[in-house]
């Protein structure tokens, strides 16, 4: 670790912050109904959908109602994503002549991309036309992307509204987050990026001769517009296969400040967004020190596992120290334009987030600082976590902990005023068994069947890791992958897509049948009997039911993979 | 109002622990088990532990005097849950006894009808609701009723412990009578109100003992996070056989199933009922008496709470603070004529005429007469005074309420009532303005003046309503004082807020209004306009001296008939929550301290690289998973008392109760096991256990 490696992470935090506050108090005005400086560009074009799509924006909805809103626009995509990939040979805008996805892969792709995972089982140059990239990948990253911020918005209403049978219209929700806010967002991160040197055109691939005088084929296409939402949404399927490792996709040490910006930056504006709905700004600003000190602590973590470097490498005579020529430490799977700090900062943000993207290969890092991503992602998704889902899963862990904490003091729990009850602690319950039950169930599953073992790359603890990695990542939706895992099998395909499915929709209708719960009940006016929620003591609680439950319910699998590597890696063992 | 402090019982008393131990093992009984998810998934493991005991014993296997014990400590886990249950109910049920004991085969005298003098002699237990009955002098009363008709004094210290007797007369607050107690003056008719088995008596057995218990709403949704963690951990140990048998392990089934068993809630899940009852049983032992589960827990939960303004806030007696004579009335003549009429007078309020007067005028110990009549108070004359045989004649000396003296006077005259003195109502005036009780004085015919008696407030209160609002509790005084009055008193005994001039309509008012802001509402009352007050109230106290029908709305009833102690409910109801969470928080935070004793023993062989997690050093891997497995048992019976006694509940701030509970508990509770985990594993590997 060194002093430039440290600034880059408080310039990344402050960049953050600095960028979340306004954030969510535009985004605070766009869900409330109200009137920004955007509509009278952004005015008409919403309406004329609404008109187009028969959506009758004052007509409030039902949590059931909206659920079954949310689940159907997710479906729909998910088929029009699946007949353009199975379609694509026959489809314009595609110069490199790709062929049909195949079925599993495309219904894999499909499910991946529905659920804001962004799991990629292909490589994007080698598999996908440009007009599936724009018109499955980028508007799948759009839609789904709006579907976690609308469900998160029905929530934030449950704990605003008092004695109401509504959460908000799902259509609303969903045009206004896209139209409002991730669209006009995308147009400036686009820009930026084409400026710092991505590629955005729908012209072939480029063959030249390299110097040794082989024939190289240098893939390109309408990259930028896809990488910016890809980042903002909290997506993180690459253009490329090398996501963002790939120099087309992250071209510059500036370029990787935007796209790990903007993966926070709409996670971490909707916390501030909720403080300002629910008219407690302080609540907000609870839930995002309590998701930034978790953030700041994975970096750390990671930063001085992957600085430290492999002590194997170090005893065979390897200079490992950082120097103003070489960065030290661990740099293999590393891009040599980022170095170690940023790799580490990446590597927590995209899995704090679930946004999943990569610029470094975390098959490589060393097992504590590949642990990292790793138990970012068993915590439940909710370091910031993905647009919308993130702080709704957040939310369910401090219905939990307001649970406990609220006996404590001799009430019935309550939080924001509404009171915690049998229905919301048996929902927040049914969330919390959802990463358990998928994440273990199937990684048990691949580990008895000769399908699943054959899928490792790496024997020992780091096989398990690849495994627990790969279901970890499609339960929590987030879609990076440690690597060295060939998940392009019938088995991978069709369990990791039974996985996502699991992590995305038997956890959003448990959440909007909490937010109508909560909409239906009165508001309890704060008093000296209430704990308040917004203070140091909350924040910690909070963090330590997160960490228990999380860590109670993997460490055993932790042990047997990255824990084991790491006492095995000390004592001289590799794997 | 003497308040009774609840007697202490011993936490472990012979008679209680003996029946306990036996009715411990009659739990384990699957029906009973399955009441409690998470007890009954250590029984299912405890079974399936033994099979493999029997398995290992007859063909032979590893570990066979670990797997014995393992079983056996699985066996001792679930009974010593049972166990604590018992002891509270035993506790319950010694109370129950004592009240049984007044349930004695009574018979009762059945009448066809108020008026009629003959009556049947059938057995209490045939009563029904609408049957009258008939108590005279030393009957006991078969049931709960109310008194339609007489006047009657009545024992009730079996039911209250209250040895001074009560008068209850039918017509206005003073008609229920509760089955039970004995009449020991005159002849009542009754009403009875209850149907055998529902009887007060029959409630309170039941509640005390715990035998028909519902759980409360809070315990449900604490069951529910409870079989959360217990799926959860269910799935972890599930699941871990394949992850182990990737990396080379054959994990023995016991010792999977030891890890599940510390890891599931057990510790609370073994207490929770327990907490519950004991939670109840206080409740009782404070003579307070709920018909509900549900409305200790909303009691924990009170924002709002209303208090009748005499006899909670102030001293139900008033205190004689002045004599206003009328203008042609000489001070000490008032004085004297006061004095006399109470020196016989055994009512707080006479008493206290009789000190002022001597202390004003110095009156010497002997001035009344020989021949003095006391007239008592009576509810028909609401007068009291006294006839004295004098050198001069008989005189009679009157003091009571305004228009009751006024009218005596004036009949004594043989006029018509009428015509007060424009002086005396003036005097009556001021004195109700300033917040006391006017008592008009009269010797024969003459006006005499005022006697100002004074509402007292209580000693203490103030400091008592400081600690409420420290708690977050605002506490609203009910008074039907004009506004200025209860202004005076309301700053005085430093309430919130006051409801003057209160009707039943404007008090209910004001708990609807209150609750549509989304508090939680007490009140106390004890007349029959305060039923439907109490019946919208959250939680409802009715005074037993009360009538039926505020019995009826209330959902608790104080025995006592103590208001203020709606302060001892809520803390009784927060100490209950708070005990479940204190302990959920120590239960979970147990459980990091069982992983680093169990996780390194079980991957010892094919990883002995995580022996650094084995940050206890304990013995060897058998001895680590068994002494996890006892600690994890006995944590159960060493937090009984806890459990029944209630986790330390100070009236303070919820910030200030909530940082205390989560070092005690949380910190505790990380602590704790692994200085007992290691101490257990010293002496299992000293005796060679495993």
């Amino acid at each position: 670790m060194n002093a430039a490696g440290i600034l880059q992470i408080v310039v990344y935090f402050a960049v953050l912050t600095a960028g979340a506050i306004p954030l969510g108090a535009y985004m605070a005005r766009i869900y409330s109904g109200e009137r920004t400086w955007l509509d009278p560009v952004l005015g008409p074009f919403e309406r004329a959908i609404y008109k187009v799509c028969c959506v009758k924006p004052d007509q409030e909805q039902h949590w059931t109602v909206y659920a079954f809103s949310a689940l159907m626009f997710s479906v729909v995509g998910l088929l029009l994503m699946y007949a353009v990939m199975r379609l694509q040979a026959m489809l314009p805008l595609n110069p490199a002549g790709q062929a049909a996805v195949p079925p599993d892969l495309a219904f894999n792709t499909a499910i991946s991309f529905t659920t804001n995972t962004n799991w990629q089982n292909y490589g994007g140059e080698s598999t996908m036309a440009y007009l599936t990239q724009m018109l499955g990948m980028t508007v799948k990253n759009f839609t789904s992307a709006a579907t976690g911020m609308a469900v998160l918005v029905a929530l934030v209403r449950g704990f605003a509204r008092r004695q109401s049978k509504t959460v908000g219209n799902f259509y609303v929700d969903a045009v206004r987050s896209i139209l409002y806010i991730l669209l006009p967002l995308a147009v400036v991160v686009t820009l930026a990026l084409v400026w710092q040197g991505m590629p955005q055109s729908f012209d072939a691939y480029t063959e030249a001769t390299t110097l040794e005088g082989v024939k190289q084929v240098i893939a390109q296409g309408p990259v930028a517009s896809q990488v910016a939402i890809k980042h903002l949404g909290t997506n993180g399927g690459g253009f490329f296969n090398a996501n963002s490792a790939h120099p087309f996709e992250n071209p510059t040490a500036l370029s990787n400040l935007i796209e790990m910006a903007g993966e926070l930056l709409i996670s971490a504006g909707l916390v501030f967004a909720f403080g300002r709905m629910i008219g407690d700004k302080r609540q907000g600003r609870a839930l995002y020190i309590a998701m930034a000190l978790m953030l700041v602590v994975g970096i750390t973590v990671c930063y001085w596992a992957e600085a430290a470097g492999n002590p194997l490498v170090q005893a065979m005579g390897v200079d490992v120290a950082s120097s103003d020529l070489a960065p030290g430490g661990n740099m293999e799977g590393k891009e040599v334009r980022f170095g170690i700090a940023n790799s580490a900062i990446f590597a927590a943000a995209t899995t704090g987030t679930s946004t999943g993207a990569v610029n470094a290969m975390h098959d490589s890092f060393t097992p504590i600082g590949g642990m990292v991503p790793l138990v970012n992602m068993m915590l439940g998704e909710v370091i910031f976590g993905g647009v919308g889902c993130g702080l709704h899963g957040m939310i369910v862990f401090v219905i939990v902990a307001v649970f406990i904490a609220g006996l404590m003091v001799g009430r019935t729990p309550e939080y924001l005023g509404k009171k915690m009850e049998t229905r919301e602690v048996k929902l927040a319950v049914l969330c919390i068994l959802i990463f358990p039950l998928s994440i273990l169930g199937f990684g048990a599953v691949a580990m008895v069947l000769p399908a699943g073992l054959a899928g490792m790359s790496a024997a020992g603890p780091h096989g398990l890791s690849e495994v627990l990695y790969a279901y970890t990542s499609a339960t929590a939706n987030n879609g990076s992958a440690f690597g060295g895992l060939s998940g392009n099998t019938l088995f991978y395909n069709t369990t990791l897509a039974a996985a996502m499915l699991i992590g995305r929709f038997l956890i959003i209708v448990p959440t909007l049948a909490i937010a109508g719960s909560l909409a239906a009940k009165k508001i309890v006016p704060p008093s000296a009997g209430t704990f308040p929620t917004h203070g140091s003591l909350f924040i910690g609680l909070l963090i330590a039911v997160i960490v228990v439950i999380g860590g109670l319910t993997f460490f055993p699998v932790l042990a047997l993979g990255p824990i084991v590597e790491h006492f095995a890696l000390a004592a001289g063992t590799l794997f | 109002m003497a308040i009774h402090r609840p007697q202490e019982m011993s936490l472990f008393d012979g008679s209680i622990i003996r029946p306990a131990v036996i009715s411990a093992f009659a739990k384990l009984d699957p029906r009973d088990l399955v009441r409690n998810p998470v007890m009954f998934t250590t029984g299912v493991v405890a079974v399936l532990s033994s099979v493999l005991f029997v398995r290992d014993v007859s063909i032979g296997g590893e570990y066979t005097a670990v797997v014995g014990q393992i079983a056996a400590w699985l066996w001792f886990t679930v009974l010593f849950a049972n166990f604590a249950e018992a002891v509270a109910e035993g506790r319950g049920k010694a109370q129950a006894e004592s009240l049984r004991k007044t349930k004695t085969e009574t018979a009762a005298k059945k009448v066809a009808a108020v008026d009629a003098s003959s009556h049947k002699s059938v057995p209490a237990t045939s009563l029904r609701a609408g049957d009258m009955v008939v108590c005279e002098l030393g009957d006991t009363i078969p049931s709960d009723g109310e008194v339609i008709a007489g006047i009657a004094t009545i024992d009730e210290s079996a039911i209250t412990g209250e040895s001074a007797p009560v008068i209850r007369e039918s017509g206005g607050d003073r008609s229920a009578v509760t089955g039970g107690t004995r009449v020991v003056s005159d002849r009542i008719v009754v009403r009875i109100t209850a149907n055998p088995g529902e009887s007060f008596l029959d409630r309170m057995i039941a509640l005390v003992e715990g035998a028909k218990r519902q759980k409360t709403p809070n315990e449900i949704a604490l069951t529910i996070l409870l079989v959360g963690l217990t799926l959860v951990f269910l799935i972890v140990c599930a699941t871990l056989p394949a992850f182990a048998s990737y990396s080379g392990t054959v994990i023995p089934v016991v010792f999977l199933i030891a890890l599940l068993v510390t890891l599931i809630p057990t510790t609370i899940g073994g207490l929770l009922s327990a907490i519950g009852i004991a939670g109840m049983d206080r409740l009782v032992r404070f003579n307070v008496i709920s018909k509900s589960g549900r409305a200790v827990e909303a009691a924990g939960d009170i924002d709002v709470l209303l208090l009748d303004k005499t006899g909670t806030i102030t001293l139900g007696a008033r205190q004689a603070a002045e004599f206003i004579a009328l203008p042609n009335v000489n001070e000490r003549d008032l004085a004297e004529a006061a004095l006399l009429s109470s020196l016989d007078d055994e009512t707080p309020e006479g008493k206290s005429i009789v000190v002022l007067a001597k202390m004003r005028f110095n009156f010497a110990e002997s001035t009344l007469g020989k021949a003095a009549t006391f007239i008592p108070f009576s509810a028909h004359t609401r007068m009291s005074g006294v006839n004295v045989e004098t050198a001069s004649g008989l005189v009679e000396i009157r003091k009571g309420a305004t228009d009751s003296v006024t009218g005596y006077v004036a009949a004594k005259e043989g006029k018509t009532p009428g015509g007060v003195p424009k002086e005396l109502v003036q005097a009556v005036e001021r004195v109700a303005k300033a917040g006391g009780t006017p008592l008009v004085v009269a010797r024969d015919n003459r006006l005499l003046g005022v006697i100002y008696l004074k509402d007292i407030v209580k000693p203490g209160i103030r400091e008592r309503f400081a600690t409420l609002r420290q708690m977050g509790i605002r506490t609203v005084m009910i008074t039907g004082d004009n506004p200025l009055t209860a202004a005076a008193i309301a700053a005085e005994a430093g309430v919130d807020d006051f409801l003057a001039e209160a009707t039943p309509e404007n008090k209910l008012e004001l708990i609807r209004k209150e609750q549509q802001g989304g508090r939680l509402v007490a009140m106390c009352g004890d007349g029959s306009n305060d039923a439907p007050a109490l019946a919208q109230a959250d939680v409802g106290v009715a005074m037993n001296t009360g009538t039926q029908a505020a019995r009826e709305a209330s959902n608790m009833v104080d025995l006592e008939s103590d208001p203020t102690k709606l302060i001892e409910i809520v803390m009784i109801g927060k100490q209950l929550l708070m005990s479940r969470g204190s302990l959920t928080t120590f239960s979970i935070a147990n459980d990091i301290a069982k992983y680093f004793a169990i996780i390194p023993a079980m991957f010892m062989v094919s990883y002995p690289q995580l022996q650094a997690l084995n940050v206890m050093h304990l013995a060897s891997p058998q001895s680590a998973i068994l002494s996890a497995i006892i600690f994890n048992a006995l944590i159960i019976i060493a937090l009984i008392p806890l459990a029944l006694k209630g986790v330390k509940c100070k009236p303070t701030s919820a910030e200030v109760l909530l940082r205390r509970n989560i070092v005690v508990y949380g910190l505790g509770g990380i602590l704790v096991p692994f200085i007992g985990i290691k101490a257990i594993d010293l002496l299992v590997a000293a005796l060679h256990l495993a």
